[in-house]
Protein backbone atom coordinates (compact mmCIF):
# COMPACT_ATOMS: atom_id res chain seq x y z
CA UNK A 1 0.00 0.00 0.00
CA UNK A 2 1.40 3.36 -1.28
CA UNK A 3 0.44 6.21 1.52
CA UNK A 4 1.66 10.04 1.40
CA UNK A 5 1.99 12.56 4.43
CA UNK A 6 1.86 16.01 3.84
CA UNK A 7 3.77 18.14 5.56
CA UNK A 8 2.85 22.13 6.27
CA UNK A 9 4.96 24.55 7.99
CA UNK A 10 3.93 24.03 11.82
CA UNK A 11 3.07 20.26 11.08
CA UNK A 12 5.12 18.25 13.95
CA UNK A 13 3.55 14.64 13.88
CA UNK A 14 4.28 13.92 10.19
CA UNK A 15 6.97 11.88 11.01
CA UNK A 16 5.39 9.82 13.92
CA UNK A 17 2.39 9.16 11.11
CA UNK A 18 5.60 8.27 8.20
CA UNK A 19 6.95 5.69 11.23
CA UNK A 20 3.79 3.93 12.23
CA UNK A 21 2.49 3.52 7.99
CA UNK A 22 5.64 2.30 7.50
CA UNK A 23 5.85 -0.42 10.75
CA UNK A 24 2.38 -1.46 9.90
CA UNK A 25 4.00 -2.16 6.03
CA UNK A 26 3.11 0.79 3.91
CA UNK A 27 5.42 2.73 1.58
CA UNK A 28 5.15 6.22 2.76
CA UNK A 29 6.28 9.88 0.78
CA UNK A 30 6.53 12.63 2.44
CA UNK A 31 4.51 15.51 0.44
CA UNK A 32 5.48 19.59 1.00
CA UNK A 33 2.52 21.37 0.93
CA UNK A 34 3.30 23.87 -1.68
CA UNK A 35 3.34 20.62 -4.28
CA UNK A 36 -0.01 21.02 -6.50
CA UNK A 37 0.72 17.00 -7.50
CA UNK A 38 0.12 13.54 -5.19
CA UNK A 39 2.08 10.58 -6.33
CA UNK A 40 -0.23 7.82 -7.33
CA UNK A 41 -1.31 6.84 -3.47
CA UNK A 42 -3.62 4.70 -2.07
CA UNK A 43 -4.18 6.83 1.34
CA UNK A 44 -3.25 10.48 2.33
CA UNK A 45 -2.64 11.00 5.74
CA UNK A 46 -2.64 14.90 7.16
CA UNK A 47 -1.13 14.86 10.53
CA UNK A 48 -0.99 16.75 13.08
CA UNK A 49 0.48 20.00 14.25
CA UNK A 50 0.22 23.17 14.18
CA UNK A 51 0.00 24.05 10.70
CA UNK A 52 0.76 27.99 9.44
CA UNK A 53 0.71 28.59 13.43
CA UNK A 54 -3.07 28.32 13.69
CA UNK A 55 -3.55 31.55 12.18
CA UNK A 56 -6.92 32.87 11.14
CA UNK A 57 -8.86 29.27 12.26
CA UNK A 58 -6.78 25.79 12.94
CA UNK A 59 -6.30 24.48 9.39
CA UNK A 60 -8.18 27.27 7.63
CA UNK A 61 -4.62 28.15 6.20
CA UNK A 62 -3.25 24.89 5.16
CA UNK A 63 -6.93 23.85 3.76
CA UNK A 64 -6.14 26.72 1.09
CA UNK A 65 -2.79 25.23 0.20
CA UNK A 66 -1.45 23.57 -3.11
CA UNK A 67 -1.50 20.14 -2.25
CA UNK A 68 -5.54 20.21 -0.73
CA UNK A 69 -6.60 20.90 -3.88
CA UNK A 70 -4.76 17.91 -5.06
CA UNK A 71 -6.79 15.91 -1.54
CA UNK A 72 -9.87 17.20 -2.46
CA UNK A 73 -9.46 14.90 -6.12
CA UNK A 74 -7.71 12.40 -4.64
CA UNK A 75 -10.95 11.85 -2.41
CA UNK A 76 -13.60 12.34 -4.89
CA UNK A 77 -11.60 9.87 -7.09
CA UNK A 78 -12.64 7.37 -4.11
CA UNK A 79 -9.22 7.59 -2.22
CA UNK A 80 -8.69 6.79 1.41
CA UNK A 81 -7.30 9.86 3.39
CA UNK A 82 -6.65 10.20 7.67
CA UNK A 83 -6.32 13.39 9.38
CA UNK A 84 -4.98 13.00 12.80
CA UNK A 85 -5.58 16.34 14.87
CA UNK A 86 -4.70 19.43 12.99
CA UNK A 87 -5.08 17.17 10.31
CA UNK A 88 -8.53 16.70 11.40
CA UNK A 89 -9.26 20.58 11.41
CA UNK A 90 -7.74 20.28 8.29
CA UNK A 91 -10.00 18.32 6.46
CA UNK A 92 -13.42 19.93 8.37
CA UNK A 93 -11.49 22.79 6.99
CA UNK A 94 -11.47 21.82 3.40
CA UNK A 95 -14.96 20.51 3.94
CA UNK A 96 -14.50 16.71 3.13
CA UNK A 97 -15.77 16.19 6.47
CA UNK A 98 -18.54 17.37 8.24
CA UNK A 99 -18.32 19.80 11.02
CA UNK A 100 -15.95 22.35 12.70
CA UNK A 101 -13.28 21.83 15.56
CA UNK A 102 -13.88 24.80 18.39
CA UNK A 103 -11.96 25.81 21.04
CA UNK A 104 -12.17 23.38 24.12
CA UNK A 105 -15.12 23.89 26.12
CA UNK A 106 -12.30 24.14 29.32
CA UNK A 107 -10.14 26.62 27.55
CA UNK A 108 -7.54 24.95 28.26
CA UNK A 109 -5.05 22.80 26.23
CA UNK A 110 -5.31 19.34 27.00
CA UNK A 111 -2.76 16.50 26.59
CA UNK A 112 -2.98 12.89 27.84
CA UNK A 113 -4.35 9.59 27.22
CA UNK A 114 -7.82 9.37 26.58
CA UNK A 115 -10.23 6.49 26.84
CA UNK A 116 -11.88 6.04 23.77
CA UNK A 117 -15.01 3.66 22.47
CA UNK A 118 -14.87 2.19 18.74
CA UNK A 119 -18.31 3.03 17.27
CA UNK A 120 -17.89 0.94 14.23
CA UNK A 121 -15.93 -1.53 12.64
CA UNK A 122 -17.17 -0.65 9.34
CA UNK A 123 -14.49 1.22 7.60
CA UNK A 124 -11.22 0.11 6.71
CA UNK A 125 -9.58 2.46 9.54
CA UNK A 126 -11.52 0.30 12.49
CA UNK A 127 -12.16 -3.12 10.87
CA UNK A 128 -9.19 -3.94 12.92
CA UNK A 129 -11.31 -3.32 16.31
CA UNK A 130 -15.06 -4.42 17.14
CA UNK A 131 -17.54 -1.80 17.81
CA UNK A 132 -17.65 -1.24 21.55
CA UNK A 133 -14.22 -1.72 21.63
CA UNK A 134 -12.36 0.30 24.33
CA UNK A 135 -8.79 1.88 23.26
CA UNK A 136 -6.56 4.28 24.79
CA UNK A 137 -4.90 7.04 22.14
CA UNK A 138 -3.16 10.30 23.72
CA UNK A 139 -4.44 13.66 22.92
CA UNK A 140 -2.74 16.92 22.83
CA UNK A 141 -4.57 19.45 21.68
CA UNK A 142 -6.50 23.10 22.07
CA UNK A 143 -9.34 23.05 19.78
CA UNK A 144 -10.99 19.53 19.54
CA UNK A 145 -14.79 20.53 20.46
CA UNK A 146 -16.56 18.96 17.75
CA UNK A 147 -19.32 20.68 16.69
CA UNK A 148 -21.75 20.00 14.06
CA UNK A 149 -25.69 21.49 13.69
CA UNK A 150 -28.64 18.76 14.69
CA UNK A 151 -29.16 17.89 11.38
CA UNK A 152 -25.70 16.73 10.51
CA UNK A 153 -24.96 14.95 13.76
CA UNK A 154 -28.49 13.06 12.98
CA UNK A 155 -26.98 12.40 9.60
CA UNK A 156 -23.67 11.06 11.46
CA UNK A 157 -25.48 9.17 14.02
CA UNK A 158 -27.89 7.11 11.52
CA UNK A 159 -25.61 6.20 8.74
CA UNK A 160 -22.80 4.66 11.55
CA UNK A 161 -20.46 7.48 10.63
CA UNK A 162 -19.15 8.27 14.37
CA UNK A 163 -15.81 6.51 14.52
CA UNK A 164 -14.48 6.96 18.05
CA UNK A 165 -16.23 8.42 21.01
CA UNK A 166 -14.44 9.50 24.38
CA UNK A 167 -15.01 8.02 27.33
CA UNK A 168 -14.12 11.01 29.66
CA UNK A 169 -15.18 14.47 26.84
CA UNK A 170 -11.73 16.31 27.67
CA UNK A 171 -12.94 19.03 25.30
CA UNK A 172 -16.81 19.36 25.00
CA UNK A 173 -17.10 17.66 22.07
CA UNK A 174 -21.15 17.00 20.98
CA UNK A 175 -22.01 13.76 21.53
CA UNK A 176 -18.25 12.87 22.59
CA UNK A 177 -17.78 12.81 19.07
CA UNK A 178 -13.27 12.06 18.90
CA UNK A 179 -13.79 10.83 15.29
CA UNK A 180 -16.12 11.11 12.34
CA UNK A 181 -16.00 9.08 8.59
CA UNK A 182 -17.03 10.88 5.21
CA UNK A 183 -19.80 9.42 3.53
CA UNK A 184 -18.16 7.10 1.40
CA UNK A 185 -16.44 5.92 4.70
CA UNK A 186 -12.80 6.22 3.60
CA UNK A 187 -11.86 9.70 5.06
CA UNK A 188 -11.22 9.46 8.77
CA UNK A 189 -10.67 12.70 10.81
CA UNK A 190 -10.23 12.29 14.88
CA UNK A 191 -8.60 14.41 17.48
CA UNK A 192 -6.84 11.90 19.31
CA UNK A 193 -3.42 10.85 17.70
CA UNK A 194 -3.28 6.70 17.19
CA UNK A 195 0.50 7.10 15.61
CA UNK A 196 1.48 7.59 18.84
CA UNK A 197 0.15 4.60 20.21
CA UNK A 198 1.57 2.08 17.83
CA UNK A 199 5.20 1.26 19.93
CA UNK A 200 5.53 -0.55 23.54
CA UNK A 201 7.90 2.23 24.28
CA UNK A 202 4.48 5.40 23.34
CA UNK A 203 3.21 3.20 26.58
CA UNK A 204 0.35 1.15 24.74
CA UNK A 205 -0.02 0.14 21.51
CA UNK A 206 -4.10 0.02 20.69
CA UNK A 207 -3.35 2.27 17.71
CA UNK A 208 -1.39 -0.50 15.91
CA UNK A 209 -4.72 -2.26 14.54
CA UNK A 210 -6.39 0.93 13.43
CA UNK A 211 -2.83 1.32 10.75
CA UNK A 212 -2.25 -2.62 10.36
CA UNK A 213 -6.17 -3.16 9.37
CA UNK A 214 -5.91 -0.32 7.05
CA UNK A 215 -2.76 -2.10 5.42
CA UNK A 216 -4.73 -5.06 5.45
CA UNK A 217 -7.36 -4.45 3.43
CA UNK A 218 -5.04 -3.07 0.65
CA UNK A 219 -3.24 -6.09 0.94
CA UNK A 220 -6.01 -8.08 0.43
CA UNK A 221 -7.29 -6.07 -2.63
CA UNK B 1 -11.28 50.86 -0.68
CA UNK B 2 -11.08 49.37 2.92
CA UNK B 3 -13.91 47.08 4.18
CA UNK B 4 -13.88 45.38 7.77
CA UNK B 5 -15.15 41.94 8.20
CA UNK B 6 -16.93 40.99 11.37
CA UNK B 7 -17.05 37.55 12.14
CA UNK B 8 -18.85 35.75 14.91
CA UNK B 9 -19.79 32.72 16.08
CA UNK B 10 -23.37 31.85 14.91
CA UNK B 11 -25.83 32.48 17.66
CA UNK B 12 -26.59 28.93 19.27
CA UNK B 13 -22.62 28.01 19.16
CA UNK B 14 -21.89 28.12 22.51
CA UNK B 15 -18.63 30.47 22.88
CA UNK B 16 -16.56 29.19 25.69
CA UNK B 17 -14.45 32.15 25.14
CA UNK B 18 -17.08 34.54 25.47
CA UNK B 19 -17.93 32.87 28.92
CA UNK B 20 -14.41 32.97 30.64
CA UNK B 21 -14.94 36.83 29.49
CA UNK B 22 -18.06 37.25 31.17
CA UNK B 23 -17.10 35.01 34.19
CA UNK B 24 -14.13 37.36 34.69
CA UNK B 25 -15.88 40.65 34.29
CA UNK B 26 -18.04 39.11 37.11
CA UNK B 27 -15.18 38.61 39.34
CA UNK B 28 -13.86 41.82 39.18
CA UNK B 29 -17.19 43.34 40.19
CA UNK B 30 -18.95 44.24 36.95
CA UNK B 31 -22.31 43.07 38.22
CA UNK B 32 -25.37 42.17 35.46
CA UNK B 33 -23.21 40.98 32.35
CA UNK B 34 -26.09 39.00 31.00
CA UNK B 35 -23.62 37.31 28.45
CA UNK B 36 -20.41 37.87 26.42
CA UNK B 37 -19.90 36.82 22.63
CA UNK B 38 -16.48 37.39 21.23
CA UNK B 39 -15.17 37.34 17.49
CA UNK B 40 -12.84 38.89 15.10
CA UNK B 41 -12.74 41.82 13.57
CA UNK B 42 -10.84 41.66 9.72
CA UNK B 43 -9.50 44.48 8.11
CA UNK B 44 -9.26 44.93 4.08
CA UNK B 45 -7.06 47.20 2.44
CA UNK B 46 -8.62 46.50 -1.15
CA UNK B 47 -8.35 47.85 -4.73
CA UNK B 48 -10.58 50.78 -5.73
CA UNK B 49 -13.84 49.29 -7.14
CA UNK B 50 -13.79 45.75 -5.47
CA UNK B 51 -17.50 44.59 -5.46
CA UNK B 52 -19.19 43.22 -1.90
CA UNK B 53 -19.50 39.93 -3.57
CA UNK B 54 -16.12 39.53 -3.85
CA UNK B 55 -15.66 40.42 -0.37
CA UNK B 56 -18.56 37.92 0.54
CA UNK B 57 -16.72 35.31 -1.65
CA UNK B 58 -13.99 35.52 0.70
CA UNK B 59 -15.77 35.37 3.62
CA UNK B 60 -17.14 32.46 2.44
CA UNK B 61 -13.99 30.61 1.28
CA UNK B 62 -11.60 31.38 4.21
CA UNK B 63 -12.26 34.47 6.61
CA UNK B 64 -15.34 32.64 8.23
CA UNK B 65 -16.57 29.08 8.54
CA UNK B 66 -19.68 29.25 7.63
CA UNK B 67 -20.43 25.85 10.05
CA UNK B 68 -19.93 27.84 12.73
CA UNK B 69 -19.51 31.57 12.16
CA UNK B 70 -21.10 34.10 10.94
CA UNK B 71 -20.11 37.39 9.01
CA UNK B 72 -20.98 41.09 8.17
CA UNK B 73 -19.46 43.43 5.67
CA UNK B 74 -18.68 46.77 6.42
CA UNK B 75 -17.34 48.96 3.29
CA UNK B 76 -15.91 51.77 4.61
Amino acid sequence: MKAAVIVFPGSNCDRDMAVALKAAGADVTMIWHKDSDLPKVDLVAVPGGFSFGDYLRCGAIAAQSPICKALISHVERGGYALGVCNGFQVLTETGLLPGALMRNAGLKFVCKTSPLTVKTSQSAFTEGYNAGDSVHFPIAHHDGNYTADATTLATLQDTDRVAFTYGDNPNGSVADIAGVLSENRRVLGMMPHPERAVDHGHGGTDGQALFRGLIGQFAQA
Amino acid sequence: MKAKVHVMLKSGVLDPQGEAIRHALGSLGFDGVNGVRQGKVIELDLADGTDEATINQMCDKLLANTVIESYRVEVL
